[in-house]
């Protein structure tokens, strides 16, 4: 097969050698010189340009009644919908914008090919009609910079008072959200307290309790395995970094817990946190705090025309009002299983063409039903900590058995 | 020097002070240019490479297995971590690479002195490590291909944290740090060989050689090598902080990450400053880019139109516009990063006035057009379609400018089909009417023209093949860099698309064959060239068609007009060189 290849390649070069060799000898022939060009030809080559620029917008318009139907529906959001009119009205002067100059570029490269014993005409420059095309486009270019900042204004000004505040967490590569519970303030989280079933390092009296449990159990361990590395190895340095990392850590919990005893960390008590699926109430607006666990991600929800990154060691924001349940944009893009998507639209790694959560936009009933049904995240912490306590003790009963 | 003297060196001269190590710019602009070939057929396959995957997602190719073995394309098929390093490395080597370095490095070196009649550079030995240095990163580059963990992945622009911890993808590991240590090497090439190109351009006109009567090649050359000059060492210090964060445990761009299942003690530093030092490069190196393509084009069009550029004085009043705002620019790439909205605003208004000085630009193309005398040769052929492109992707940088448009299609297929088609698309068509345009200078031959045609239609048309469907991808949500779209049931609707994208790509990437062919067969076999091929009004077309140290036999030529008297009235020929003499009462330039 490799060997059939490689023959068909050198064929195939030997064929275009000859090719080449066979052009230029007929056109010694026909007593061309090299630097001439052949009337007729060029005269084609002109034409071609005007065929080229047919099957150029039929490829355009093609791909528009083909595919047109499956861009994005309409918006699903309040700003959505202002953001579509803006680039519609941007659609309609580009796309005359394009066909008017391609026309042109066509039409001119079809026309005016060369001629012998013509001249082309001598014309440098004309200060009216580059007044003109500078003008003009500035002119209406001004009308988009104004119409789309008004609008970016709108989008990016801040929440209203009774937004329902969500945080979207990214890591790799999943997201998490987290409402905000009873008082609808989402509470105070640090990368320091991941860990076990504290996967977003909320800030509660108990989670500061544990981690610094936690901490000081592996310090106690690390400096005992410490104690028994021999001395001076690769081993024993690695161990040292581990403790010194540990201990800075603990340190870093010791200043929330001396924070915590004279402003106690309460607001993440009632927080909610779910995987693969949130809901949200239809025209109620939304307040999107976003933060990452890794590298740089971004919370991308297209139907709702909304994006924003997602960057560690920051919060971003971002708010809108859903307009359309799911239910009623099912009906109206006749797709029973459409969902609404929330996935990430920045590289951050290997799985980063699948890290996505469905959005559900339902009635405020539902959605207070729905929101109803998840537990809280001191009610998980607690029932996850009991659990533990129950296998040391069951552990300790086996023990004592034996 | 006397032209005995020159002829003397010239016998002197042994193979490696000719070829390998040579301070002569005519030949440091053929090692730029070949060079950029074997950068850009590494780019153009790994383009292939992961477009079969994303035609047909999760196949088999024994191609792929071929290439990649079987680590990263196991049974043939790609692996995720391999797609993610083969789009970046295909991004690096040809925004980089091919239309940096071989683009500029090619044309800038050959034309500069020969435009503006000088003997060579200002330094030829600043001009041969210019050339070495981007040589050295050349090669890092593609050593880093070859390392275990696989080369450089985190996208083209690299982003930290994703780049700086080798626990985000195995791409941030050895690969990383070679990619780093390359761009190094690259952009000290750059800055001693714009510093070198800023220098000659000042300093070593000929006589009569104004700045009003430079070519517009070497005008925007000019303004490219300022660009780079001020832009590449904040690229510079970027890569070299992020090197200092992956390696000496700063924290310039880290902070508050947990990955792997550990908290990184790193913290204070911010990826958002990583991303305003990238794009106060990146946005102007755009326009490094796109700056000689318009250039090369502004030149060939008028020779081959048989007619002065249609508004001298506005297209280098555009270049130098562009030039400027370019500056200002950067953040239209990070509206969606949290930034304050109200700089987010001010930065969507620098953008779209770049539009004005670009219209300004394509308006005048059209014109020059305009009741010309058209020759096509395969030269005028691509730059006609550069014309083309740079307009079609430069509209759909209007709304991409737009900050409250870019909320929605940021980071989409929509930007892909952008950038590829007024940067890419353009810059690489306008390289190629560059180098038919001039082959005859470069090696004394003539290329051979039906297949110059036959590669320009087939690379002009799957070139909009490939990326004019994109636009659709973006506008239904398809975001870049997937791997697959088959976990996303709404995308099925494109398999069809991605696949007619895919053919287009085998179809562009072969035509390139027929390039490679004409290029090395015509070195050697082509008809020897004449003296001035296309009757063109510059001075490199006054020199002899057999190279000589310091260009010219005897004294420079003295220019006594500007470059575009083409089809002038009262002249017999439809061209005047640069060098006859005014007569009495004749206006030079634009009146």
């Amino acid at each position: 097969m490799n060997f059939l290849i490689i023959l068909l390649s050198v064929l195939g070069l030997i064929a275009l050698i000859q090719l080449v060799r066979v052009f230029e000898i007929t056109g010694k022939l026909r007593g061309n010189n090299q630097d001439d060009i052949d009337f007729q030809e060029n005269k084609l080559r002109g034409k071609l340009w005007l065929l080229f620029g047919i099957a150029y917008f039929g490829f355009f318009i093609w791909l528009v009644w083909e595919y047109g139907d499956d861009l994005l529906p309409v918006a699903a959001s309040e700003h959505g919908a202002v953001i579509d009119n803006v680039l519609n009205f941007n659609w309609i002067i580009l796309i005359l914008a394009f066909a008017i100059t391609h026309v042109l570029l066509f039409y001119f490269a079809s026309k005016y090919y060369w001629k012998p014993n013509h001249k082309a005409d001598f014309i440098t420059h004309s200060t009216k009609l580059e007044l003109i095309w500078t003008t003009f486009p500035a002119i209406v270019l001004a009308v988009i910079v104004i119409y789309g900042l008004s609008a970016w204004n709108d989008i990016t000004d801040d929440a209203p008072e009774d937004s329902i505040n969500i945080e979207l967490y990214s890591k790799q590569f999943a997201w998490v959200a987290r409402y905000a519970g009873e008082d609808n303030k989402l509470g105070e989280a640090n990368y320091n307290f991941i860990g076990g079933s504290n996967q977003l390092g909320l800030i509660t009296p108990e989670t500061i309790k544990d981690r610094k449990s936690t901490l000081e159990d592996e310090v106690i361990n690390i400096e005992a395995e410490l104690a028994n590395a021999p001395e001076g190895g690769a081993k024993e340095e690695e161990l040292q970094e581990n403790l010194d990392k540990k201990e800075r850590q603990l340190a870093k919990i010791m200043t929330y817990e001396r924070q915590n005893e004279v402003d106690p960390f309460v607001n993440a008590d009632d927080d909610k946190i779910v995987n693969m699926e949130f809901h949200i109430p239809v025209n109620k607006p939304v307040n999107f705090q976003f933060r990452s666990q890794d590298v740089i991600h971004s919370a991308y929800m297209p139907h709702f025309r909304a994006q924003m990154n997602c960057v560690p060691g920051t919060k971003t924001r971002f708010h809108f009002t859903p307009t359309i349940t799911t239910e009623e944009m099912r009906e109206k893009t006749g797709n029973d299983e459409f969902n609404y998507l929330l996935y990430c639209n920045k590289i951050c790694g290997a799985a980063h063409y699948n890290m996505q959560m469905t959005i559900v936009v339902e009635s405020q009933e539902d959605y207070e039903k729905w929101l109803s049904e998840q537990s809280t995240f001191t009610s998980v912490e607690t029932a996850q900590s009991r659990e533990e306590e129950k296998e040391v003790s069951e552990e300790e009963v086996l023990a004592e058995k034996n | 020097m006397s032209t005995q003297a020159h002829a003397a060196e010239h016998h002197k001269e042994s193979f490696v002070s000719k070829y390998i190590f040579s301070h002569d710019h005519k030949m440091i602009a053929k090692q730029f240019l070949i060079t950029g070939m074997v950068m850009a057929t590494i780019g153009m396959a790994m383009s292939l490479l992961f477009r079969l995957q994303l035609a047909w997602p999760g196949e088999s190719f024994s191609a792929l297995n071929f290439f990649l073995g079987d680590k990263w394309a196991p049974d043939g098929v790609l692996d995720p971590n391999m797609y993610l390093a083969l789009g970046t490395i295909h991004g690096t080597i040809m925004v980089f690479f091919l239309l940096t370095a071989g683009l500029s490095g090619t044309f800038a070196n050959l034309l500069i002195p020969l435009q503006i009649g000088a003997r060579d550079m200002a330094s030829g030995f600043m001009n041969m490590l210019s050339y070495w240095g981007f040589f050295i990163s050349s090669v890092i580059m593609v050593a880093s291909l070859f390392v275990e963990s696989g080369p450089a992945s985190a996208g083209w622009t690299v982003y930290p944290p994703l780049s700086a911890l080798p626990q985000a993808m195995p791409g941030s590991g050895l690969g990383m740090t070679l990619w780093l240590v390359s761009m190094v090497f690259f952009i000290a090439s750059q800055l001693i060989g714009g510093l070198n190109y800023i220098v000659t351009v000042i300093n070593l006109r000929t006589k009569g050689m104004k700045m009003t009567r430079l070519p517009l090649t070497i005008w925007a050359i000019l303004v490219t090598a300022i660009l780079g000059l001020l832009s590449f060492p904040v690229l510079f210090s970027a890569s070299l902080l992020l090197l200092f964060d992956r390696s000496f445990g700063t924290a310039f761009y880290l902070s508050d990450i947990y990955i792997a299942g550990e908290a990184l003690t790193q913290t204070g530093g911010s990826p958002i400053l990583y991303q305003h030092l990238f794009w106060f490069l990146g946005h102007p190196e755009v326009y490094i880019i796109l700056l000689p393509a318009l250039g090369l084009t502004s030149e060939v069009i008028s020779t081959n139109a048989r007619k002065p550029i249609f508004g001298y004085r506005a297209m280098v009043g555009s270049i130098l516009a562009i030039g400027f705002l370019s500056f200002i620019v950067w953040g239209h790439h990070m509206f969606v990063t949290g930034m304050d909205p109200f700089i987010g605003a001010v930065f969507t208004f620098t953008t779209l006035l770049i539009a004005i000085p670009s219209a300004v630009k394509a308006f005048n193309y059209i014109t020059t057009l305009w009741k010309g005398n058209i020759r096509f040769t395969p030269a005028m052929m691509f730059s006609i379609g550069m014309v083309s492109t740079f307009i079609s992707g430069g509209l759909t940088g209007i709304i991409l400018a737009d900050s409250a448009l870019d909320i929605n299609l940021h980071d989409t297929y929509f930007v892909v089909a952008h950038f590829h088609i007024v940067m890419g698309l353009s810059a690489v068509l306008a390289m190629f009417a560059g180098v038919y345009h001039w082959f005859p200078k470069m090696y004394g031959r003539m290329m051979n023209m039906k297949l110059g045609y036959a590669h320009f239609w087939l690379t002009f048309i799957s070139g909009y093949g490939v990326f004019f469907p994109m636009h659709f991808f973006g506008l239904a949500g398809v975001p870049r860099r997937y791997y697959t779209n088959s976990e996303f049931p709404m995308f099925d609707v494109f398999i069809d698309l991605n696949i007619l994208i895919t053919v287009f790509a085998i179809i562009g990437g072969f035509a390139q064959l027929l390039f490679f062919f004409n290029f090395f067969y015509s070195m050697v076999r082509g008809p020897k060239a004449s003296q001035n091929p296309w009757k063109s009004n510059t001075l490199e077309w006054t020199t002899p068609v057999e190279h000589i140290h310091g260009n010219w036999p005897g004294k420079l030529p003295e220019v006594h007009r500007w470059a575009y008297d083409y089809s002038k009235p009262g002249k017999e020929d439809d061209f005047v060189p640069q060098t006859v003499p005014l007569e009495e009462g004749e206006k030079d330039g634009e009146h």
